[in-house]
């Protein structure tokens, strides 16, 4: 067992950490995605390798080979520092990859660039109202006329739409291919006339969700990702992605340490919170649960650094354990707040902005998000464990007669 | 960086499963149930070198460390061996490397000439006011579920959390039997009556370490054990069918089955970092050892009845014997600090308590 990063890794860490002394405080923060001080700071990381860091720089990146640990050095020191990371959203984590691996030439000139710079915002259209945790049964059609793409349905849970500028859309163009062959992956512009937006407030009452809805949308022909009726292995490789990234066990440390600090400063008719042996227990028991988790990644960590395929079941749990984990973390900070923990927003006595409050519920979103519990259970019992698949309605039935 | 096994680590693991797999079944622990005679397996993990396992080359032994020890206390559990291993291989030496390097006591372990039994219960609360004395250098008193009934010599802690050597067959010694749920582990009662005691360590630390690394042992003996625990359940669920199919094609037992694995695999990298800060980090040992126990602990005691259920009625029998896992892993989660006792010692650990 070898847990340091060796001494090329230190060297690395002393660098972004200089980077982060000298220009720390340009970075924005709590601004919108379009301000301008946004894509400066963005810019400024991308030149010196802490955003796009692996993108070639033919299309605009750092081009830098890519490494796991450094980048997750940039990642612990930023985070370390408070200071705003390189950008996030859909487009840079999700799209940009895909398009790597699977675009034109012409595409991948066409759109890393203004992605990664942030002058070009993307959004997802996958879900439909009635293509959830089955998305291949998706029924958005698009129909080639001509040059064009013609297409027409409703996708869900389409964050960001109302910013966006683009989408990248699963649609079928194979109406009589079996489910996951007749599906396409487009990309359009939001402005396209026939696309009509409306929010879909969440819980915690944000707006971040909308419902997009598609008449007759033209889209060049030419706006495809891979072949004609290969959109689901697109967007698989998407999914991948999205996995890994959800549950962070470091971003849930910080908020298990936010908990203790906030134990050690709330009292309770006169008492510390900490003092409650009750209470108290069950931080412990949180802790001991935010350990495992973090070890759990460390050891994925050190299973793709070098190359092993050893950890496929602890790659397999963590977005199952993780969203979990952390929700049941935030629900227990307003457990032990008491009736403290019912404010929210722009109540005066509320405690750490709400945000115990606000990522509780955020959370459970992330536990139905991205493959709910239930399939991610499906998935670890059949990859991880070799569990049979449920046989489908149709085997069901014939085998039954 | 390299957070995972090693070649040597797997080939180790690898020879001591083909040892066990070969001449441990279960029917071979039933034997041990109702004979308590482990002479051949402990001498066939001897001859594999586990005795010597934490001594140092220079002292015969194979100078391996608490990740390794930790490796061989889960394959135990995943066989629910009965062996003398944690007080024989693992404490008794770990406290020898530190107090007594040159004891001849180390060249008897190794040759697997010496069993070493331990009884530490009381230093994690005593219960019916069990507790040792010593005057004058002699021990009086009481130590309760003192592992294991075959022992030679037993390290004991006094009050003061001193520990003691005291041979098996010293006189003012008397051993009963107490019957426990794991028949792989036979516990007994010591009753001390002026009894001629060699000190090996008046300061508390040394006792804290040892169970330090009494609970990371006992805690993959939980990861060994329950892990086996979930491959039975899954394998018996593809095996058994009702209404037409293999129950492993519903949901409702694949869920299951998910449940324990997505809880069991972070403890496989929480015993091997526990293991490993017992090596290498010092000021994080404890604190980790004391959450591994107490973290496991909850999460093997779900396994074990959720891997019975998914067996059904069978899992209830004696014929199928999936309980000697079951009260394995009850063993491990009371002995040498239960979980709340655990998370007591660690806010403690952390300032948290006033």
């Amino acid at each position: 067992m070898d847990l340091s990063y060796g001494p090329e890794y230190e060297g690395f860490r002393e660098e972004v950490r200089s980077f982060l002394r000298t220009h720390g405080h340009k970075a924005p923060r709590g601004q919108g995605l379009r301000s301008s001080n946004l894509r400066e700071w963005q810019a400024l990381l991308i030149e010196n390798g802490y955003a796009a860091r692996t993108i070639p720089k033919e299309y605009g990146g750092f081009g830098a080979t890519p490494d796991i640990l450094k980048s997750r050095i940039i990642a612990e020191e930023f985070a370390t520092a408070q200071v705003p990371g390189g950008l996030g959203g859909q487009g840079v984590s999700m799209l940009v990859p895909t398009l790597l691996e699977l675009g034109t030439e012409e595409q991948k000139r066409r759109f890393i660039q203004p992605t990664i710079r942030g002058e070009m915002v993307w959004c997802q259209g996958y879900s439909e109202p009635g293509a959830g945790s089955d998305l291949a049964s998706l029924r958005t059609s698009a129909v080639l006329e001509g040059d064009e793409w013609v297409v027409n349905g409703q996708k869900i849970w389409t964050s960001t739409a109302h910013l966006a500028d683009w989408i990248f859309c699963l649609v079928r163009t194979e109406p009589d291919a079996p489910k996951h062959q007749g599906i396409s992956f487009l990309l359009f512009d939001m402005k396209t006339p026939g696309i009509e937006i409306r929010p879909l407030v969440d819980m915690t009452m944000n707006h971040s969700f909308n419902e997009v809805f598609l008449t007759n949308v033209r889209v060049p022909k030419d706006q495809i990702v891979g072949q004609r009726g290969q959109g689901w292995q697109v967007a698989n490789s998407i999914l991948g992605h999205e996995r890994d990234s959800l549950g962070d066990p470091n971003a849930t440390l910080q908020r298990f340490n936010r908990l203790l600090d906030l134990m050690r400063d709330e009292t309770v008719d006169g008492a510390r919170v900490i003092d409650n042996p009750v209470l108290r227990d069950r931080a412990m028991e949180m802790q001991g649960r935010v350990m495992a988790m973090r070890f759990n990644e460390l050891r994925v960590l050190s299973s793709r650094v070098n190359n092993k395929n050893d950890a496929l079941l602890a790659r397999l749990i963590t977005k199952l354990e993780g969203t979990e984990l952390r929700h049941a973390l935030e629900g227990l900070g307003i457990d032990v707040m008491g009736e403290l923990g019912l404010a929210y927003k722009d109540n005066p006595l509320v405690r750490d902005n709400g945000m115990f409050q606000y990522h509780h519920m955020f959370f459970l979103g992330l536990i139905i998000g991205g493959g709910t519990s239930q399939i991610q259970k499906n998935i670890i019992s059949e990859r991880g464990l070799g569990m049979p698949r449920e046989p489908k309605l149709a085997e069901a039935r014939a085998e039954k007669k | 960086m390299e957070f995972g096994l090693s070649e040597e680590q797997n080939l180790l693991v690898d020879s001591v499963h083909r040892f066990l797999d070969s001449t441990a079944q279960l029917p071979r622990v039933r034997r041990f149930a109702e004979e308590g005679n482990d002479s051949d397996l402990w001498q066939g993990l001897v001859d594999l070198g586990i005795s010597g396992l934490l001594v140092p080359e220079s002292r015969g032994g194979v100078s391996l460390g608490f990740v390794e020890a930790a490796l061989v206390a889960e394959l135990l559990g995943k066989h629910v061996t009965p062996s003398p291993f944690l007080g024989t291989a693992v404490l008794m030496p770990a406290l020898l490397n530190q107090v007594d390097p040159d004891s001849s006591l180390l060249d008897e372990i190794i040759a697997g000439t010496l069993r070493c039994g331990i009884g530490l219960a009381e230093a994690n609360g005593a219960r019916l006011g069990a507790a040792l004395i010593e005057r004058n250098g002699k021990l009086s008193g009481r130590a309760l579920f003192v592992l294991d009934a075959a022992a030679d010599v037993f390290l004991l802690a006094d009050a003061r959390h001193h520990l003691y050597l005291v041979d098996a067959e010293a006189a003012g010694l008397t051993t009963r039997r107490l019957a426990t749920v794991d028949t792989t582990r036979p516990v007994v009662e010591l009753t001390l009556n002026n009894c001629a005691a060699t000190t090996l360590a008046t300061d508390a630390e040394a006792m804290q370490r040892l169970l330090d690394i009494g609970r990371v042992m006992l805690a993959a003996d939980t990861l060994g054990a329950a892990s086996n625990m979930i491959e039975q359940a899954v394998i018996y669920a593809k095996q058994r069918e009702q209404f037409g199919r293999a129950i492993a094609t519903f949901q409702a037992v694949k869920h299951m089955c998910a449940e324990m694995a997505a809880e069991l695999e972070p403890c496989r990298a929480f015993v091997w970092y526990a293991g490993h800060a017992l090596n290498e980090l010092p000021d994080e040992a404890r604190l980790t050892a004391c959450h591994l126990k107490a973290h496991i602990s909850e999460v093997g005691k779900r396994i074990a009845k959720t891997a019975t259920e998914v067996h059904g009625g069978m899992g209830f029998t004696d014929l199928v014997g999936l309980h000697y896992w079951f009260k394995r892993i009850g063993f491990n989660r009371q002995m040498l600090g239960t979980p709340e006792y655990l998370r007591d010692q660690a806010a403690r650990l952390q300032g948290l308590v006033a």
